[in-house]
């Protein structure tokens, strides 16, 4: 089995267990009359679901390239980024210092301009908070929208 | 006439303002490549929620017309459309500005996209109460067709493939399932608190649309992508109009393609751009010349992308099928503001209605006024380097879907969603139709609950949905548009395979 069918595989087999999980619920769950329409939905998902896994493991789902290696070394640091940002740093320090930090830290990270130059981490923070400064008057002054505040704001 | 009445609404201060601020951050939004309309009119949608409903639509109409019409910038001076529907445009938009030509074809484009737009809005508005007036007489079991097959036709034509279309579809409905069943107050598929009021539409657009394109670009690496710079010399406007008076075969071309497709639900302004060119150098004495910098190319491709944006509403306002992957999220922001599309739309809330169509009327006049000039400057915002927009789609992200319920659970939902998005996209999955199932999973799944009660009470369920000419014509649309789609998904695996054997 080549890599491009393995990987195809994997997604395939993730989406059909999601699908008899939701067929399973759907069929196993009380009262059935607020299971009526999922129960329709869930047929033609598992058959669909069904279809696209034969197709995977047949090597005839060629659509899409996956994710490769280079790839996904690419996105790590920002998707680490992320999840801290979204799953604790929004809250636990604010969401503006939190969004101070995200955005310095996904702009430094992809920046193809050397980090030993100071002009250029000079650069980094000037947008930086150049940036928040309009999205703090946008949320918090024009929309008033009351984010959690955690240690700082 | 009626709409005549209601163009007051559109002339108040704020109105005008969002009218102006709308069109003006379209432009910029769609000239920046990565930023796709649909996810501009996703991030808008948070920030309509401190507006009346009204104003609130002006908003992303006018978003939703200008992004269109902006992604030709970058298509004609950096051959990157800004949006898919702009694909045709870069083919003789981009050889044009290579010989200095940037200014001329940027006009003629706006130009094109100005007349298309405005015949696509009087199309809307003379083709949507009168499809209004004729779904009066659906029922439950009708309107529960048509919201199945707004998810087969859009599930199985925005997709490289037709099972996983299908498939991305079939996850949104159940998705749209989750929470309360609000008729019988039993929990469903609750099993995370984040979930238990279901999942909201804007987080999951914001994530579904956002997200991905974050990934995207963060997948590029610390690369330093070089964008060449084009000096656009200036041109003169009498020129350009001229020159689009005397182009009326490939201009109307290019308004009629964009019109038929607009109506057909689910092809989009990618597929309106790309045939119009196609038939308009098929008709053209001078074919040889497409491709080569050619302005008739570029008048039929965005006459074509801007007359599609008003029909493909008439569906999405009537019968809640929207015509494009943006019309969908335009649907999450109607749903949001609670006007619900349907034969009575024009009878419960004709002020809000009427005035964003005509709105939208008058944006496509200002769009090709700020079009024109403010191009360049749109195209400078263009270059923006690719790591300050993924971290700002990011922040914005963040707060956009905070935003709409307070809630951090929201927020979650459209980080683990985009992220998921992102992984089946490059699996060949589809966004558009995982939305669309999202959006029109909870009208479907009313419809079919209110059937099966009056089905309970009649001949019971399978005369109820499968009898009458109006059911059988609609379950023959649903099975055709299934039929459809997985024809000519063979036939463009055979052109795969055909092209693959050439290659080796």
């Amino acid at each position: 089995m080549n890599s491009s069918r393995l990987q195809h595989l994997i997604p395939g087999l993730v989406i059909f267990g999601l699908a008899a999980i939701v067929t399973w619920l759907s069929f196993t769950q009380e009262p059935a009359s607020s299971f009526l329409f999922p129960r329709i939905i869930s047929i033609a998902f598992i058959g669909l679901a069904a279809w696209n896994l034969i197709r995977a493991a047949s090597g005839l789902a060629r659509v899409g390239a996956g994710i490769s290696g280079a790839m996904f070394a690419n996105i790590a640091p920002g998707l680490v980024v992320m999840l801290v940002y979204i799953f604790f740093a929004a809250k636990a320090l604010g969401f503006y210092v939190a969004s101070i930090i995200a955005f310095f830290a996904v702009y430094t990270l992809y920046d193809p301009a050397p980090y030993s130059s100071a002009k250029d981490w000079f650069k980094r923070a000037l947008v930086t908070l150049a940036f928040m400064a309009i999205i703090y008057g946008l949320f918090a002054r024009l929309l008033e929208v009351q984010t959690p505040r955690g240690f700082f704001i | 006439m009626e709409f005549l009445g209601y163009f007051g609404g559109v002339f108040e201060l704020k109105s005008l303002l969002l009218l102006f601020g709308g069109t003006i951050g379209g432009l910029i939004l769609g000239a920046t490549p990565g930023l796709s309309p649909t996810m501009a009119v996703a991030l808008l949608i948070p920030f309509t929620f401190h507006l009346t409903p009204t104003q609130g639509l002006i908003l992303l109409g006018a978003a939703y017309t200008s992004t269109v019409a902006g992604g030709a910038v970058s298509a004609i001076l950096l051959k990157i459309p800004g949006a898919p529907a702009n694909i045709a445009t870069a083919l003789d938009g981009n050889e044009m500005a290579m010989r200095g030509e940037g200014a001329r074809a940027l006009q003629l484009s706006f130009l094109a996209s100005g007349v298309g737009g405005v015949i696509g809005v009087l199309l809307l508005i003379f083709l949507t109460p009168v499809l209004a007036q004729w779904a009066l007489q659906f029922g439950p079991s009708h309107l529960f067709w048509i919201a199945i097959l707004g998810v087969t036709v859009i599930g199985s034509l925005d997709s490289k493939s037709f099972v996983k279309g299908l498939l991305s579809g079939c996850i949104g409905l159940w998705l749209s399932q989750i929470g309360y069943d609000e008729i019988q107050g039993t929990e469903r598929f609750i099993f995370a608190d984040a979930l238990t009021g279901g999942i909201h539409i804007i987080p999951a657009l914001i994530g579904l649309f956002a997200i991905p394109q974050v990934l995207d670009m963060l997948a590029k690496g610390r690369s330093k992508v070089a964008i060449e710079t084009i000096e656009v010399p200036k041109y003169s406007f009498l020129d350009s109009l001229r020159e689009l008076i005397a182009s009326v075969r490939a201009l109307s071309i290019g308004t009629v393609v964009g019109s038929i497709i607009g109506l057909i639900p689910g092809v989009g302004g990618q597929i309106a751009g790309l045939v119009a060119y196609d038939q308009s150098r098929k008709f053209s004495p001078q074919r040889d010349k497409y491709g080569t910098g050619h302005a008739e190319g570029v008048i039929a491709a965005e006459s074509a992308n801007n007359a599609m944006v008003g029909p493909s509403l008439v569906p999405l306002l009537t019968l809640s099928i929207p015509g494009s992957p943006t019309a969908a999220v335009l649907l999450g922001g109607l749903l949001i503001h609670g006007i619900f599309p349907g034969s009575d739309i024009f009878d419960k809330h004709p002020q809000v209605v009427w005035t964003f169509i005509n709105s939208m009327l008058l944006g496509q006049i200002l769009m090709v006024i700020f079009g024109i000039y403010t191009a360049a400057w749109a195209a400078r915002i263009a270059r923006v380097p690719m790591p300050i927009m993924a971290a700002g789609v990011l922040v914005l992200a963040l707060f956009g879907s905070y935003s709409v319920q307070q809630s951090m659970g929201d927020v979650h939902i459209m980080l683990v969603m985009g992220i998921g998005m992102f992984v089946l996209e490059k699996f060949g999955f589809s966004a558009a139709p995982l939305v669309l199932g999202l959006i029109l999973g909870p009208i479907a799944g009313d419809y079919f609950t209110n059937g099966w009660m009056i089905a309970a009470a009649q001949d019971g369920p399978w005369v109820y949905f499968f009898n009458g000419p109006l059911n059988l014509v609609l379950i023959a649309m649903v099975v055709a548009s299934i039929a459809y789609s997985f024809w000519s998904n063979m036939l463009q695996g055979k052109a795969r395979k055909a092209d693959r054997e050439a290659a080796q």
